[in-house]
């Protein structure tokens, strides 16, 4: 049986609950403009596709530690497969439906979640995921290895907004050095998975429509293919 | 790249998506993720409010009415990649288009 495991509703109090509802929908509002205006026809399947893979996989709840599992967060792997705007745009539907659906993620904590997970996850862990890339070789290799260590941060990050937000709003007793402490503790390992299963699964794609993912773009078909180390042109 | 191909390709992904709600989820861990752990082990979620919608059908990743766990998970599962992924498309699919009109009418 499946928990509850974003942000639910009393953890944060009304104000910052309602500061990153504000902060959020602004963003989200841009990316639903900019995906709209970006994509094309034949892309927009792909981005339904993107955002029921991650709602799939936000399921599967993996140990991390004694007693303590994780889920991927999908914000990193939805930007390089369809783009950052695309993707935030993906996993906020996923956040979206989790909590009304499902009841996964207070309604007054919706801002908080969609900012944690989908908006720092999509767009600073694309760019993260840019920086990495214009370091590494423009191979598939390349690809994935940026992928999976930008996707390794993602959860770091999202504990870090959750401090600041406990910080700014927290209904708790305990310290925020403490809750800071434990979350980025916890998260760190919960990044491993991230980045395993984003890597895997951009690397599956990679493998079988390099053509799809928006993160390679910059990679040749063809003779490039030469270049690649694994050397597995189809 | 023919619009088929990419029809195929969301298939298969839907179909990958598919089994993993139905055979992998019911197996998931059920232990706290990261951030109930750190709530329960800090006390931070003293203030804690039940789901306003806790009472819906699918409320906990589960179906009303079927007593089975695993049947359940897989039911639920299927029901979220299905919703996710019309709404998803349908959102985009709307939003692309009211962009194209307001665009120059190029074609």
């Amino acid at each position: 049986m499946i928990r509850s495991v974003h942000i639910p509703d009393g953890f944060i109090d009304g104000p910052t609950s309602l500061g990153a509802g504000v902060v959020s929908a602004g963003t989200v509002t841009v990316c639903v403009r900019r995906a709209g205006a970006a994509l094309e026809e034949r892309q927009v399947p792909l981005v339904g596709l993107t955002a029921a893979f991650v709602f799939a996989v936000q399921m599967l709840n993996f140990p991390v530690a004694n007693g303590t599992s994780g889920h991927l967060l999908g914000g990193v792997l939805a930007a390089v497969l369809v783009g950052p705007a695309a993707g935030a745009l993906a996993v906020t539907i996923v956040l979206a439906v989790q909590s009304l659906l499902f009841a996964d993620g207070g309604l007054s904590a919706l801002g908080l979640n969609v900012l944690n997970m989908a908006l720092i996850g999509a767009l600073v862990g694309w760019s993260i995921f840019a920086g990495l890339r214009s370091l590494l070789p423009r191979t598939r290799t390349g690809i994935v290895t940026a992928s999976g260590a930008a996707a390794g941060c993602a959860p770091v990050l999202a504990a870090v907004a959750f401090t600041v937000e406990y910080a700014l709003g927290g209904n708790g007793v305990a310290s925020v050095r403490d809750v800071g402490t434990a979350m980025i503790g916890v998260h760190l390992l919960i990044g491993i998975g991230e980045g395993v299963i984003t890597a895997m699964t951009v690397g599956a794609v990679m493998a079988t429509r390099p053509d799809l993912v928006h993160g390679a773009a910059g990679l040749r078909p063809g003779p490039a293919e030469a270049l690649l180390p694994t050397g597995t042109a189809s | 790249m023919t619009r088929r191909s990419v029809w195929l390709t969301v298939a298969a992904g839907l179909l990958v998506a598919l089994v993993l709600v139905v055979l992998v989820a019911p197996h998931a861990s059920s232990s706290p993720d990261g951030l109930e752990r750190v709530a329960a082990d800090q006390r931070i979620d003293g203030g804690e409010r039940p789901h306003a919608l806790d009472g819906g059908p699918l409320a906990g990743y589960a179906v009303d009415g079927v007593e089975d766990d695993t049947a359940g998970t897989a039911l639920a599962g299927t029901i979220g990649v299905a919703v996710v992924f019309v709404a998803t498309f349908g959102l985009l699919a709307v939003v692309r288009r009211n962009a194209r009109r307001r665009a120059a009418p190029v074609g």
